[in-house]
């Protein structure tokens, strides 16, 4: 098992694919002769050239929707759409088009597209480049979410989305893209549905999907070390659907919950997990659950308001010792 | 240029029409529900520029006044009626309705409800065949206003950097809903507005089948021979209202009364008359012919049909 980079597991899968399958192919902005933003479609161009691997026009709603046309006849576009902010512009593809095509054909066609794109905030990107969308997508009926949160997911769940027979949304992060891991050397298909325990513990249960995975592996140390809480790490990779019984079944162990979200609340993906512990498992609790995510402001530029917006290992911290009445 | 086979033409457009003057009645009686977008007046533009491509070979995309579109691809008249009642035999399987008719069998790949919408989907299935390799071209049929969209621009300027398999035919009837062309648009020859892509156009009267079907041909060819990109606007007019819903209060009934003069159906039919021995007893008698047809057969189906079942709600959300 080879240890390789975020970039280079996604370029991995994309690489393995293109190649099993004539009419996978790939498209968005810089991808081709520029190599991509983040690196993940490197080489591609070089090997597949200009008709597979398509440098579009700054035009997302327009080749979001070229992508769904071409997924009607069979083609899998795995559409790269550069940053999250600009996935708001092709909403209406996204939305109207790709995830409802099944259902208001009564089955008859369907958009299996793959649209990866990177969410976040990064280095003081400012208002309209720090965005996170997984909230929105993951409202959405007849879309998957889901949204990897180490290399081995990435290239997995890429893999998986590619061979899916209905559209999916991959939620990236940009902060997350030299990040190592190790992706078995074989191919790989990692499940579309579900999560995974990062990290097994017995006192209270950590949520978090993609970055906010990290900050509660990092915390679940912190709390193990300096103040003997076991801490369990639930990793939410599907969003849409969200895995009901995973999250029952880790409650159930621990009886406490912090979830932890990069995006804001309100109506944030932490609302939502909270509304099925509430249904699933309320009697479980032995305290009410906390929510850890960013503030509602337009993502400001000065770097210490960032850092005050943004939440992190810390903020996961001090929500289990409030719940553990220790802050 | 004349049509090959004039008769059966007409008889298509008829049923057409008295579908739709059907669908009308229907939806008085509250048989059918939501936005109803009727086709009557533009008939010649559908059936014209379909007699020059290949129905059910083709890949036609359209808006959400898709009714006749679909049935002149290969849908059959009955599972049409029956989605726009929502029974479980319509052809989305009730799933759909009036604005979103479905026939993949027959490479109808649609009604969609979004106003420039299906610019990118047909764009996308052109690619699609251009990776494929067939003989086909995809058809993209919508309305004057939809050049208005951003998707409109995105897409051209795509198909044309692309050279993409995919004719736009502009059914122009004069209205955006209900603001007239002028008043929503800077420059009014829609033909005009591809030029800035390098995507060569046409424009002819919407009205005459025989015209149609001339510029159409043309069209057709270009794009079927691989030269790229062709985009066809066609002066029609809508004689109902954009949906129901709409009381035609922003023009008038003297305007209205002008376009029926020079309706599709019976320009050729009276030329028929003229060039062909073709009677009006013919014609009559095929009229009352097709609506025997609509009234035995498609309405009394789509009444006798189930209801789809609650239990399957959520069938077709994802695949299974």
């Amino acid at each position: 098992m080879a240890e390789i980079m975020y970039w280079e597991a996604i370029q991995r899968a994309h690489d393995e694919e293109m190649a099993r399958d004539p009419l996978v192919i790939c498209m968005g902005e810089d991808i081709g002769v520029a190599g991509g933003t983040y690196k993940a479609t490197k080489g591609l161009y070089e090997k597949y050239g200009p008709l597979r691997v398509m440098d579009t026009p700054i035009s997302e709603n327009g080749y979001t929707g070229l992508g769904v046309g071409a997924s009607f006849l069979g083609v899998k576009p795995i559409i790269e759409i550069m940053s999250v902010n600009f996935a708001w512009l092709a909403m209406d593809q996204i939305f109207n088009s790709a995830a409802k095509v099944r259902y208001m054909s009564g089955g008859q066609l369907t958009a299996p597209v793959v649209v990866r794109s990177a969410g976040g905030a990064a280095h003081q990107l400012g208002a309209q480049h720090s965005a996170r969308m997984e909230k929105v997508f993951m409202g959405i009926a007849g879309l998957r979410v889901v949204t990897p949160s180490n290399p081995k997911q990435a290239y997995g769940l890429l893999k998986s989305a590619v061979r899916s027979p209905d559209p999916v949304y991959i939620n990236e992060h940009e902060l997350m893209y030299n990040m190592k891991g190790e992706v078995p050397d074989e191919e790989y298909f990692h499940p579309l549905e579900g999560s995974e325990v990062a990290r097994s513990g017995t006192d209270v249960t950590l949520f978090g999907y993609n970055i906010s995975v990290h900050w509660c592996l990092k915390a679940a140390e912190i709390l193990a070390k300096q103040y003997n809480i076991s801490a369990e790490v639930v990793d939410l990779y599907s969003l849409s659907p969200l895995d009901r019984a995973g999250i029952k079944k880790s409650v159930a162990k621990t009886h406490k919950a912090v979830i932890a979200e990069e995006d804001e609340a309100p109506v944030g993906v932490g609302s939502e997990i909270m509304a099925i512990i509430n249904e699933e498992c309320f009697w479980e609790l032995d305290a009410p659950p906390v929510r850890v995510h960013s503030a509602l402001v337009p993502q400001p530029y000065a770097h210490n308001l960032e850092k005050a917006t943004i939440p992190d290992h810390e903020d996961v911290v001090k929500a289990v010792l409030k719940l553990f009445g220790k802050a | 240029m004349k049509l090959k086979d004039r008769k059966r033409v007409l008889r298509e457009m008829v049923l057409a029409r008295r579908f739709e003057e059907r669908c009308y009645q229907a939806y008085i009686e509250r048989k059918i529900g939501g936005f109803l977008h009727l086709y009557p007046g533009q008939e010649a533009c559908c059936y014209g520029v379909m007699e020059a491509a290949r129905p059910g070979f083709d890949y036609v995309i359209t808006g959400y006044r898709d009714h006749v579109h679909a049935i002149k691809c290969g849908a059959d008249p009955k599972a049409v009626m029956a989605e726009l009642y929502g029974k479980e035999t319509g052809c989305s399987k009730g799933r759909g309705g009036s604005m979103h008719i479905f026939d993949v069998e027959h490479r109808f790949m649609g009604g969609y409800a979004l106003v420039g919408g299906p610019f990118p989907l047909a764009a996308g299935m052109a690619k699609a065949i251009q990776m494929k390799g067939g003989d086909e071209i995809a058809i993209c049929f919508l309305g004057d206003s939809a050049n208005n969209q951003g998707s409109f621009h995105e897409t051209m300027n795509m198909a044309a950097l692309w050279k993409l398999p995919v004719l736009f035919v502009c059914e122009n009837n004069l209205y955006g809903i209900g603001t007239a062309l002028e008043r929503s648009t800077a420059v009014v020859d829609q033909y005009k507005r591809v030029c800035a892509y390098g995507i060569e156009s046409d424009v002819c009267d919407g009205q005459d089948i025989e015209v149609v079907l001339e510029h159409a041909h043309k069209a057709v060819e270009h794009v079927r021979s691989r030269k790229g990109p062709y985009f066809l606007e066609l002066k029609t007019y809508r004689y109902r209202g954009h949906s129901m819903s709409d009381s035609r209060g922003y023009r008038s009934r003297e305007e209205e009364e002008q376009w029926k003069q020079r309706d599709p159906i019976n320009m050729l039919r009276d030329r028929m008359i003229v060039e062909d021995k073709y009677t009006l007893a013919e014609f009559e008698a095929m009229e009352k012919e097709i609506d025997g047809y609509i009234e035995n057969e498609v309405i009394k189906f789509a009444e006798e049909s189930p209801d789809p079942k609650v239990e399957e709600l959520t069938k077709y959300v994802l695949a299974d």
